[in-house]
């Protein structure tokens, strides 16, 4: 009965998938290693670091960085796929 | 050359290269007033949004603050730069697209109410506000600390650097010296802290430096928990905060950064909505080099001054800390009278009393570095201060003639409109720095309002209106009075009518002022939710306009219609 979804329904619901995959990787690197499990973390050790020590202020960041440059070039794709791009 | 003519020549000639700039890049309409035409390349607009997001305060004062907080300053480093993924993912690339010139243009139209629009504007003019006092008083302190003029020069020249630029280039003008800015602050805070990084852990690269070792086999953080727990202090690596404190703070810090205008009207001023994203790609990279350097001079910073203070006589410290106690960033009291430094915790035997601005500002000197690094290091801030200024006053100034100015009077013409805006710099400008020299006693608390607001005003509407067709104009204006009403209230009871209850006793749930933004997004969030579910739907024509933003073909150049 109902309609097939359109297009634009389609890539807005792929741009909304996108979107809950790398913001659930945002919560865990910064609210969940570099404060909800700090402590376990920090029994682990890489060089001078307790992980979550660096976790919370150097690892977080890093990723962020990495999050943004992958949904950069994930919705560059996507766009083009649906043919919404700009040029 | 002694170490104030280095001073002088060094901020003389990046002020020289900031007016240069301004007089090549000026403006000539109102798109380049507002938005710098519309034609930055993602590369510029990145370094451009890095230069005007870090302030006096990330430049001078942060790696102070995660000294004597240790782990609990995190807050700062995970909020400031974790705001810019939500910035990217959920709110830049559809503002582009929206492609008007201001955050209340977007909430005007999206809420096809100038009710809301004026809302957004006092929102936008609070918060921009508060912030810029902060910022003319921190160029009037770098004035007086380096070239030895009363404070109150400083803003003045300070003000007549950002008048001549902001005025003349608006949005263009400002991009352009933003670029240069970044460079010298980036340059400036780089230098002392690799030449730290290297003597205290061999290591050039301060990120990895601060997981090195001090001592063969001993980890500097390990020497630091340990030397501080001798003290009587708390782990470095450690906190005091609760969990949930900890959480609310970080998570508003986020939020407000990505509802701050000054910050989203950059992205404004890029061609296209994949420029958009890149470029916020580009500002959290120029953005992450230095917020990834501060924990480390923040670590070597506090190692450094206890291991050439405590326990030693006060009669022979280092050159450094007697230059620093002159100008009272080091204060030194021998109270047990031991001809020894202690430094305690407990307020009463404590006798080292350190600003937090010192890890910075005497880096150089700490490091044994040549006087030009120290006349660096003041150029670098004193850019840092005024990227930020030009910013916020660019917002002041655009709420001014184009949300109010040219929403009520929609007949004026371009050139009209031009001479509003720049008036409204100029007034802007002199209004900042009278609070510059004159600063409300409570600046340091103002930045928790600036950031708890854009958190609970600016962040949910605008993610509702971009996520949501369901969301109206009734929900939008209910859900930001909420916000703010609530957060303005709960900052206030604690700042000012009973600063005596701000402890953790007395706090809802444990939240801290600063980290109550968090639940007056909450409020926002549920407040617009109900109340747009019991009153009619938006009209066609904005159901079509939600449509248009979510995708980015036909992005175009931004106007006026």
């Amino acid at each position: 009965m109902s309609p097939s979804p359109t297009k634009m329904e389609q890539y807005w619901k792929k741009n909304l998938q996108t979107l809950a995959i790398l913001l659930f990787i945002w919560f865990i690197v910064s609210f969940g290693c570099g404060i909800l499990w700090v402590e376990e973390l920090n029994t682990i050790r890489i060089g001078g670091f307790k992980l979550g020590f660096w976790f919370a202020q150097q690892g977080a960041i890093y990723a962020f960085l990495v999050l943004i440059f992958v949904y950069v070039v994930r919705m560059n794709k996507l766009d083009k796929e649906f043919n919404v791009n700009e040029d | 050359m002694d170490l104030l003519a280095w001073t002088y020549l060094l901020v003389g000639l990046s002020f020289a290269l900031y007016l240069g700039i301004a007089i090549w890049s000026r403006a000539g309409s109102t798109e380049e007033f507002y938005i710098a035409g519309g034609g930055v390349s993602p590369l510029a607009n990145g370094l451009a949004t890095a230069a005007d997001w870090m302030s006096a305060a990330s430049f001078m004062s942060m790696a102070g603050i995660i000294s004597f907080s240790g782990y609990d300053g995190s807050v700062y480093l995970m909020g400031w730069t974790g705001g810019y993924v939500l910035l990217a993912l959920l709110l830049a690339p559809y503002l582009r697209k929206f492609g008007k010139f201001t955050v209340p243009d977007f909430v005007g139209d999206r809420y096809y109410s100038n009710k809301a629009r004026v809302v957004a504007v006092i929102c936008a003019l609070f918060i921009s506000f508060t912030y810029v006092a902060g910022q003319m008083r921190g160029v009037g302190i770098v004035f007086s600390r380096y070239l030895e003029l009363p404070i109150e020069w400083g803003v003045v020249i300070g003000m007549a650097i950002v008048f001549f630029y902001a005025v003349l280039g608006g949005m263009k003008g400002i991009t352009y010296t933003q670029v240069a800015q970044y460079c010298v602050l980036i340059f400036a805070y780089m230098v002392p802290a690799i030449f730290i990084s290297m003597q205290l852990t061999g290591n050039p690269i301060p990120q990895l430096g601060l997981g090195g070792d001090v001592a063969e086999g001993v980890p500097l953080l390990d020497k630091l928990d340990g030397v501080l727990g001798d003290l009587g202090f708390s782990d470095y690596t450690s906190g005091k905060k609760s969990i949930p404190d900890l959480f609310m703070i970080t998570l508003a810090l986020m939020v407000g950064t990505a509802g701050l205008p000054h910050v989203i009207v950059r992205f404004f001023t890029v061609p296209k909505v994949k420029d958009a994203r890149l470029s916020a790609g580009y500002a959290l990279a120029f953005i992450a080099i230095l917020y990834t350097t501060a924990p480390a001079v923040a670590a070597f910073g506090m190692y450094n001054i206890i291991q050439s203070t405590s326990e030693k006589p006060i009669d022979q410290l280092p050159e450094w800390v007697q230059n620093w106690q002159q100008t009272k960033l080091i204060q030194i009291e021998d109270k047990n009278g031991d001809g020894l430094v202690q430094y305690l915790p407990d307020p009463a035997s404590n006798e080292l009393k350190i600003d937090k601005d010192i890890m910075v500002l005497a880096g150089p000197e700490i490091a044994q570095l040549p006087d030009w690094v120290v006349g660096l290091v003041a150029a670098g801030a004193m850019a840092a201060a005024l990227s930020t200024a030009a910013g916020l006053l660019l917002v002041i100034s655009t709420s001014i003639s184009r949300d109010l100015f040219k929403t009520f009077r929609p007949d004026i013409s371009d050139k009209k409109e031009l001479r509003i805006a720049r008036i409204s710099a100029a007034g802007a400008v002199i209004l900042a720095g009278y609070f510059g020299i004159n600063p409300p006693g409570f600046v340091a608390e103002v930045v928790a309002f600036a950031f708890g607001l854009a958190a609970s005003s600016f962040f949910p509407v605008i993610l509702l209106g971009i996520f949501s067709t369901r969301v109206n104009k009734e929900g939008a204006i209910a859900g930001m009075l909420t916000g703010l009403v609530f957060t303005i209230s709960y900052i206030s009871y604690f700042k000012f009518v009973h600063p005596e209850l701000n402890t953790a006793e007395h706090w809802w749930w444990g939240i801290s002022p600063e980290g109550i933004g968090s639940l007056g997004m909450a409020l926002n969030f549920l407040v617009c939710f109900g109340v747009s579910w019991l009153t009619p739907p938006p009209p066609k024509n904005v159901q079509e306009l939600i449509q248009e933003i979510r995708i980015p073909k036909g992005a175009g150049q931004a106007s006026n219609h």
